[in-house]
C-alpha cells in the first residue's frame, strides 16, 4: 500500500518535473525577443553570436565564450509588418520573419550573425544582412561540398580557422578562439549530441513516451540556451520521460523528413501525431546531431571539427550527395534505422532544398516499398485540417493494409 | 502581338553576326546529335561557371540545359515540358528551367533546333552562383548511367575571391575535374592536352575584348545596341558552347565590326519593331529576361522608345567588363577566377554597387528589376537591392514579375501597366526638373514643349 | 450671345466604375460624372463623360443660381433633374420589361406581369416624387445609380406585391435583371437639355432660374483635350500621348486634394497601390502588388460571400471585435479555409474580421515600406478608404511604424484618378498655350465641386 502511494508520488513527481521542463523549453521558445539569452548575455558580460539553420559550427562561438543563438524564423505567433517588404510573393516564409526579427530591434544583441550554405534564399540573406546591420559581424558559411574529401577538408578546416580568428575579434580575445577553448566546446557539444540521440533513441523505442511536440520544444530552447544548460534540462526531461510514460496508442510509425530551414508550425507536429502517427525519426533541427559519433577532443580540434563534417555529416538536402545510391537508399536506410512504416514529407512552401530532393528521395522510397504522404506548409500555417485527414487516412492505409 | 509579328520582318536577317550565331548553334546541336556515332564525348555542364576550353581542350562537347530550356521556352514549348515535369511529382514552388529540362527529357529529348540531344558522357556540375544546379544534376542523374563531378564554386559572401577559395576551386579542378574528362575521352592531360587549352584561353580572352567593347558602346548617345534584349542575343555563343573557339572569335569580330558600324553611323539597335534610332529612355536592367513572350516584353519597351543600356544578366556567364579576361599563362587559376567572379556569385553589396556603377557609368535615366519567380539566386533580396539603388543614385527603379520559361507567370497587361507608368514617372519627372509644367505628356508630349 | 468654356477632361476607366472629371481654363472642378464599367468601356466613358457635363453646366450656372435664387432653390433644381432623370430611366425599364413579357412569358401570366409591373413602376414613381418634395432630403444623398435607387425598390415592391400563383417574385426579378442592363446601357435619356426643362417646370420655373439656365444652356463646352487612365485606358480610343498611367494620375489627383498628400495609398478592386509624390504631385516612386491579388479588396468581397454578407457590412461588424485574432493567410485561397476552420473553432466573426482587415492592411504596408515608407501627409483612397476596420488598422500600424501622420480620406476619393488625368489634360493645354502665342482669355463661371 505504502509502496504503491510512494509510486504515485514518484510518478507524479515526475510528471511535475516533465510539465515543469517542457514549460521551460516552451518560455524559451515562444519568446520572440530572446530575452532568457539577452539576460544570459548580461549576467555573463559576454556577447552572443546568432547564426541560420542549417549547421553551423556552434561549437567555435561557443568556444570564444559567445553564446550561440539559432534563428530559425517567427514561428506562427511574429506578425510580418516589416520583413514582406523585402520579398516577394513566390520566396519561403522565413527569411521574412527573420527580417522582421531584425528590423524590430529583436536581434540587437547580436554582435554577429552566421548564414551557412542552404539555399540561394538564406545565401542572399547574408549580403542584407550586411547591407542593413552594418554594425555586426556577418559571414557567409559555404559548406564544403566537394566530394574529395581530402580537398574538402583542406577547404572547411580553412572557413573554420577564419571563424575561430574572426569570433575571437568579435569576443574581443587577443588572438584566435584558442585550440584548448576549442577542445572544450567540442567535448561539451559532444555531450549536447549524446543526450539528443539519447532522446531520439527512447522516442524510436518508446514513442509514447516522447511526444514530439516536447522533443522539439526542448530542441528549440537548445538553440537559445548555453549548451551545459540544454544537457542539465534534457538528462532532467529523460528521467522525468521515462518514468511517466503516456499509455500505448495504435498508431502508425513514421519518419518526417524535409523539416529542415522554415520551421513547422508546432501545430503542424501536434496534428501529425494526433492523426495517427508516432514520429519516431525526423530532420527537424537536423544540424544539432548532423555530425555523426564523437568529435575527437586530441590533437587539432579544428581539423577534427573540419573531419566529423566531411566524414561523418548526417544526409541533408543542403550538402552534395556524390553517390546516386545513397540518395536512392536514404529514406530505407532511415525507416528501417528507426522502425518506420512510412515517411511524411514536410516541406516549406518554395523550399528549393527540400521540394527538389523531394521527387528522387520519394521514388527511392517508394521503390523500397515505403508509402509516402507529401505536405507544404509555411511556418506561420494556421490551418490542419487538410493536414490531419491526410494524415489520418495515411495511417489508417498503413494499419489495414500495411501501406501503399 | 501584332507588333511582334510585324516585327519579324524586321529581324535583323542581314547582321552577319546573327547568321553566323545561327549557322553555329546549328551546327553544334547537329554535331551533337551526330556524337553518338562519331563517339566524341558529350559533357552536360552550367552556364555559369562553364569550362568549355577545358571541356573542348579534351574533345568533348559542352551541352547546357539551361540554354535549351530558354530556348524551349522562347519556341513555345516550355509551357507543355513543365507541366510533364509537375505531372511526375516536380513541385509548382521550383525552378521551371529544371522541370522545363526534366519535360523535354521525358519527352523524347528534342533540342531547340529539333535535333535530338545525345546523352552524357558526363554531368560537370559547376556549382557557381546557384543552389539549384545542384539538385538539377542530382536529378539528371537519375535518369543517365553517367558519371557526375562535382565542382564547388565558393560564393564570394565578403565581396571577393579569396586566396584560399580560388585554391580550392583549382584544387578541384585539378582533383576532380581533370581526372573525370581523362576518363570520359580517354585522353590524359598531357602537355598537348594543356597547350590546347591555353590556345583555347587565349581564344576565349580576345573574343572577351570584343564583347567588351560591344556592351561598353552602349555608353555613346543613341545607343547602338540594346545591352539586355540585344544583349542575349551577343551574349549567346560565349556563354554557351563556343567560348575558346574560332567561331567564337570570328563571331565577335564581325559583331563589333556591325555595332562600331551603328555607333559611328549614330544609329540604334535594331529591335522587332524595327531599328531604334530615336531613343527617348535609357534603362538599366537587374534580372534574367521572361522567354516564353520575349518579342512581347522587348516591345513593350521599344514601343516606348526605351533602350537598355546596360544589365547584369548578360554577366551571368561571366563578368568581363571590370577587368576579367581569360589568362592562357594560369589555366587553373584563370578558370577559378571567371567561376568565382560569375555575377550569381556575387554577394548583394556587390551587386547593388554594379547597378550604381552601371547607371553612373552608362548615363541612365533609371533601372528596372525583371524579378522572376524561378531564380532565388537573383530574385531574393531585389527588393533592398531597388531601395538601395534607389537610395545611392536618387532615381527610382521599377520592379515587374515574371518567370524564365513558365508562361503562366507572365500577365502581359500587369507588365506593360508597371512600365508605362514608370516610363511615364520618369518622363513627368524630367519635365517637373526641365522647368516644365510638371507631369506634361509621354515623350512626345514632352518633346512637343519648347 | 453664346459663350464657350475651354475644358480639360480627365476619363478614369476603372474595373468597375468609370469616372470623368471636368476642369474649367483656371483649372478647378466644374463637372463630374460617374458610372458603372459594364462590359462596355466605350459606352461607360461617354456616359460618364455625358454626366460630367451635365454636372459642369449646372456648374456653371450654380453661381448665378446661388446669386440671384438662393442655394436651396440650386439643390431644387438638381433634385428636379435627378427627379426627371430617373422617371425617364423608369419609363424606359417599364417598356422594356413590356416587351419582355411579351416575348418571354407564358400567356396565361401576361397580364398579371403587365399589371404588377405597373404597379411597381408607379409606386417607384410615387416614392421619388416624395423623395423630391421632402424639403430634407438633399440631392446628393443618394446613390449616383439608376440600379441603386430604383432597382431596390423595385425589389422591394415586387416582394411585396409578388404572387406566388400569379406573377411570383421570382417572375418579377427575373425581368428586371434581364431589362436593366440594357436601360444602364442606354444613354439616351441622359441629355441636359431633355430634363433640364422639365425640372425647371417643376419647382415652378422661377424667372430668377430661369435666365441662369438660359444661359448655361447655351454655353458651349469646349473639351480641349482629354486625358484617359485607368485600367482600362488602352481601350479608349485617345492617342498615346492623352493616356496616362492610373498611377501617375492617382498621385496627381490626392495632390489636388490635399496638396500636402507626399504618399498615396489606393486599395481598389483589382489592385493596391503604394505612391510617393513630390511638392508639385509629381510620383517619384511607387509599387504595385504582384500577380496575386491578396490584400485587394477583392478578397473582402470573397470573405463577404464566405460569410454571406454584404461588401459593405465586414467593417462594420470588424468594428465590433473586442479581441483581434491574428489571421496568417492574405492568400485568397487560403483565407477562405483559415475562416472556416476559425469559425469551427468557434471563434466569433467579428474577431476573425478585424484579424482579416488587420491583414489586407499589413500587405499594404508592405508595398508603402517597399515604395519609400509613410510620410506626411498620407492619403488614403479607394474602394477600401470607406471601410471603417481597415482605416482604423491603417491609422495603428501607421503610428506603431512612422509616428504620426495626418491621414486625409476624401469622400470623394473615387474621382481621384480622373481628376489627376484632367490635371494632365489640363497642364498640357497650358503648356501648349505657353508655347503659342497667348489667347485672348475667356474665363467661365467659377464652379465648386458639387453632387
Amino acid at each position: 500500500m505504502t509502496e504503491q502511494t510512494g509510486q504515485t508520488e514518484q510518478a507524479q513527481q515526475a510528471q511535475q518535473a516533465r510539465e515543469r521542463i517542457v514549460g521551460w523549453a516552451r518560455e524559451r521558445y515562444e519568446d520572440l525577443s530572446f530575452g532568457h539569452a539577452r539576460r544570459w548575455c548580461e549576467e555573463f558580460q559576454a556577447k552572443a553570436i546568432g547564426h541560420l539553420p542549417v549547421y553551423a559550427p556552434r561549437e567555435i562561438i561557443d568556444a570564444a565564450g559567445m553564446l550561440p543563438v539559432g534563428i530559425l524564423g517567427g514561428g506562427d505567433q511574429l506578425e510580418i509588418i516589416r520583413g514582406d517588404a523585402f520579398y516577394q510573393s513566390y520566396i519561403c516564409h522565413l527569411p521574412r520573419s527573420v527580417i522582421e526579427l531584425g528590423q524590430s530591434g529583436r536581434l540587437d544583441f547580436l554582435s554577429g550573425v552566421l548564414f551557412p550554405s542552404t539555399c540561394d534564399v538564406i545565401r542572399n540573406l547574408s549580403g542584407m544582412w550586411q547591407v542593413l546591420h552594418p554594425e555586426v559581424y556577418v559571414r557567409y558559411v559555404d559548406l564544403p561540398q566537394s566530394d574529395d574529401r581530402a580537398i574538402a577538408q583542406r577547404f572547411w578546416e580553412g572557413e573554420l580557422r577564419v571563424l575561430m580568428r574572426d569570433l575571437g575579434r568579435v569576443a574581443g580575445l587577443a588572438g584566435p578562439v584558442s585550440d584548448d577553448a576549442l577542445r572544450a566546446s567540442i567535448a561539451r557539444y559532444n555531450d549536447v549530441r549524446r543526450v539528443i540521440n539519447e532522446l531520439y533513441n527512447l522516442r524510436r523505442e518508446m514513442p509514447w513516451t516522447v511526444p514530439t511536440e516536447e522533443l522539439y520544444l526542448l530542441l528549440r530552447a537548445g538553440e537559445v540556451v548555453p549548451p551545459e544548460l540544454f544537457i542539465e534540462k534534457t538528462r532532467a526531461y529523460l528521467e522525468a520521460a521515462r518514468a511517466t510514460p503516456d499509455r500505448v496508442r495504435d498508431r502508425v510509425r513514421v519518419v518526417v523528413t524535409g523539416a529542415f530551414c522554415e520551421q513547422p508550425p508546432l501545430g503542424l507536429l501536434k496534428t501529425i501525431e494526433r492523426a495517427g502517427c508516432y514520429i519516431v525519426d525526423d530532420d527537424l533541427l537536423v544540424g544539432n546531431r548532423l555530425l555523426v559519433g564523437e568529435v575527437e577532443t586530441e590533437g587539432d580540434p579544428v581539423a577534427a571539427l573540419a573531419r566529423a563534417f566531411v566524414e561523418r555529416a548526417r544526409e541533408t538536402s543542403v550538402i552534395y550527395e556524390g553517390d546516386v545510391d545513397g540518395k536512392r537508399t536514404l529514406l530505407k536506410r532511415r525507416a528501417e534505422a528507426a522502425g518506420a512504416d512510412g515517411v511524411v514529407f514536410a516541406a516549406p512552401s518554395f523550399c528549393d532544398p527540400a521540394l527538389l530532393d523531394r521527387p528522387m528521395l520519394k521514388a527511392g522510397a517508394e521503390a523500397h516499398g515505403i508509402p509516402c504522404i507529401a505536405f507544404k506548409y509555411a511556418e506561420n500555417s494556421a490551418q490542419f485540417q487538410q493536414f490531419r485527414e491526410q494524415a489520418g487516412t495515411f495511417a489508417d492505409a498503413i494499419k489495414l493494409w500495411g501501406g501503399q | 502581338m501584332s507588333q511582334a509579328s510585324k516585327g519579324e520582318k524586321h529581324e535583323a536577317a542581314k547582321d552577319r553576326s546573327m547568321v553566323l550565331q545561327k549557322q553555329m548553334i546549328a551546327e553544334h546541336y547537329e554535331r551533337l546529335e551526330r556524337a553518338p556515332e562519331t563517339g566524341e564525348p558529350v559533357v552536360y555542364t552550367f552556364v555559369p561557371g562553364n569550362l568549355t576550353e577545358l571541356i573542348r581542350a579534351f574533345g568533348a562537347l559542352p551541352v547546357l540545359p539551361e540554354i535549351n530550356a530558354l530556348q524551349s521556352g522562347m519556341r513555345g514549348r516550355s509551357r507543355d515540358f513543365i507541366s510533364e515535369a509537375e505531372r511526375l511529382g516536380h513541385s509548382e514552388d521550383v525552378c521551371t528551367y529544371v522541370k522545363c529540362d526534366i519535360g523535354m527529357l521525358k519527352s523524347g529529348n528534342i533540342g531547340p533546333t529539333g535535333t535530338r540531344l545525345p546523352k552524357p558522357d558526363l554531368l560537370l556540375l559547376s556549382y557557381t552562383g546557384c543552389y539549384t544546379f545542384m539538385k538539377w544534376f542530382e536529378l539528371l542523374r537519375e535518369e543517365y548511367d553517367c558519371p557526375t563531378v562535382f565542382l564547388q564554386v565558393p560564393y564570394q559572401g565578403d565581396g571577393k575571391l579569396s586566396a584560399e577559395h580560388r585554391d580550392y576551386i583549382a584544387q578541384q579542378l585539378r582533383g576532380q575535374v581533370i581526372p573525370a574528362l581523362e576518363k570520359v575521352t580517354g585522353k590524359k592531360y598531357d602537355d598537348t592536352i594543356e597547350a590546347e587549352l591555353k590556345r583555347r584561353l587565349a581564344l576565349a580572352a580576345k573574343a572577351e575584348d570584343d564583347l567588351v567593347a560591344v556592351l561598353q558602346s552602349a555608353k555613346k548617345k543613341p545607343s547602338p545596341i540594346d545591352a539586355y534584349f540585344g544583349g542575349v542575343y551577343y551574349i549567346g555563343p560565349i556563354f554557351s558552347a563556343f567560348r575558346g573557339t574560332e567561331e567564337g572569335v570570328a563571331y565577335y569580330e564581325a559583331l563589333r565590326q556591325e555595332v562600331e558600324a551603328r555607333a559611328a553611323a549614330g544609329k540604334g539597335p535594331i529591335t522587332p519593331d524595327g531599328p531604334l534610332d530615336k531613343q527617348d529612355y535609357r534603362l538599366v536592367v537587374e534580372g534574367p529576361p521572361n522567354w516564353t513572350h520575349f518579342r512581347q516584353f522587348w516591345s513593350m519597351f521599344s514601343d516606348w522608345n526605351a533602350v537598355v543600356v546596360a544589365s547584369t544578366y548578360t554577366k551571368v556567364g561571366g563578368v568581363y567588363d571590370f577587368g576579367f579576361r581569360h589568362d592562357p599563362d594560369d589555366p587553373l587559376g584563370t578558370m577559378a577566377d571567371y567561376c568565382g567572379g560569375c555575377y550569381t556569385n556575387l554577394n548583394m553589396p556587390s551587386r547593388i554597387d554594379m547597378l550604381v556603377d552601371y547607371i553612373e557609368q552608362y548615363s541612365a535615366d533609371g533601372f528596372l528589376i525583371n524579378s522572376v519567380k524561378s531564380c532565388n539566386s537573383f530574385s531574393a533580396g531585389q527588393l533592398l537591392m531597388l531601395r538601395e539603388v534607389e537610395k545611392r543614385t536618387g532615381i527610382p527603379g521599377a520592379f515587374i514579375e515574371s518567370d524564365l520559361v513558365d508562361p503562366r507567370y507572365f500577365s502581359a497587361a500587369n507588365i506593360k501597366n508597371r512600365l508605362e507608368s514608370y516610363l511615364q514617372m520618369v518622363d513627368a519627372r524630367r519635365a517637373e526638373r526641365a522647368g516644365g509644367g510638371g507631369g506634361g505628356g509621354g515623350s512626345q508630349g514632352a518633346e512637343a514643349r519648347p | 450671345m453664346s459663350e464657350s468654356v475651354r475644358c480639360s477632361v480627365g476619363i478614369d476607366l476603372g474595373s468597375t466604375t468609370t469616372k470623368a472629371v471636368i476642369l474649367d481654363s483656371e483649372g478647378h472642378i466644374i463637372g463630374r460624372g460617374i458610372t458603372n464599367s459594364r462590359s462596355n468601356y466605350d459606352l461607360a466613358a461617354a456616359v460618364a463623360r455625358e454626366e460630367a457635363r451635365i454636372s459642369a453646366r449646372f456648374g456653371l450656372l450654380r453661381k448665378e443660381v446661388e446669386r440671384s435664387a438662393g442655394r436651396d432653390v440650386l439643390d431644387q433644381l438638381l433634385k428636379a433633374f435627378r427627379l426627371s432623370q430617373t422617371l425617364a430611366q423608369l419609363a424606359r425599364l417599364h417598356a422594356l420589361i413590356d416587351d419582355e413579357i411579351d416575348r418571354a412569358v407564358a400567356s396565361a401570366l401576361r397580364r398579371p406581369a403587365h399589371d404588377a409591373v405597373t404597379l411597381i413602376v408607379s409606386r417607384i414613381e410615387d416614392e421619388e416624387q416624395a423623395w423630391f418634395d421632402a424639403p430634407d432630403e438633399r440631392a446628393g444623398d443618394r446613390s449616383d445609380f439608376f440600379r441603386d435607387a430604383a432597382g431596390s425598390a423595385y425589389m422591394r415592391f415586387a416582394e411585396e406585391i409578388g404572387d406566388p400563383i400569379g406573377a411570383s417574385f421570382d417572375l418579377l426579378a427575373g425581368l428586371y435583371d434581364k431589362c436593366i442592363i440594357r436601360v444602364e446601357n442606354e444613354p439616351l435619356e441622359l441629355g441636359f437639355r431633355d430634363h433640364i426643362g422639365s425640372a425647371l417646370e417643376r419647382i415652378g420655373s422661377p424667372a430668377a432660374v430661369r435666365d441662369g439656365i438660359e444661359r448655361a444652356v447655351s454655353v458651349t463646352i469646349d473639351e480641349v483635350c482629354t486625358v484617359g487612365t485607368g485600367y482600362g485606358r488602352a481601350r479608349l480610343p485617345f492617342p498615346k500621348e492623352q493616356i496616362r498611367s492610373e498611377i501617375l494620375c492617382h498621385g496627381l489627383g490626392a495632390h489636388a486634394m490635399f496638396p500636402a498628400t507626399r504618399t498615396v495609398l489606393d486599395i481598389g478592386g483589382q489592385d493596391t497601390k503604394a505612391i510617393q509624390v513630390d511638392a508639385q504631385g509629381i510620383v517619384t516612386s511607387f509599387q504595385m502588388n504582384d500577380r496575386c491579388a491578396a490584400g485587394c479588396g477583392r478578397y473582402l468581397g470573397y470573405i463577404a460571400d464566405e460569410m454571406n454578407i454584404g461588401v459593405h457590412e465586414l467593417g462594420p461588424l470588424a468594428e465590433k471585435s473586442s479581441r483581434r485574432i491574428k489571421i496568417n493567410s492574405t492568400c485568397t485561397v487560403f483565407a477562405g479555409a483559415e475562416l472556416r476552420e476559425r469559425l469551427s473553432l468557434g471563434e466569433r466573426r467579428e474577431d476573425i474580421l478585424a484579424g482579416l482587415h488587420r491583414a489586407i492592411i499589413l500587405r499594404a504596408m508592405s508595398l508603402l515600406a517597399r515604395s519609400g515608407g509613410v510620410e506626411e501627409q498620407f492619403t488614403f483612397t479607394g474602394g477600401v478608404a470607406r471601410n471603417p476596420a481597415a482605416v482604423r488598422a491603417l491609422r495603428q500600424l501607421v503610428r506603431e511604424n512612422y509616428g504620426e501622420r495626418t491621414l486625409n480620406i476624401s469622400p470623394d476619393s473615387i474621382y481621384t484618378g480622373a481628376l489627376g488625368a484632367a490635371l494632365f489634360a489640363h497642364r498640357d493645354v497650358t503648356a501648349r498655350a505657353a508655347a503659342a502665342p497667348a489667347e485672348p482669355g475667356q474665363q467661365a463661371g467659377e464652379a465648386e465641386v458639387q453632387r
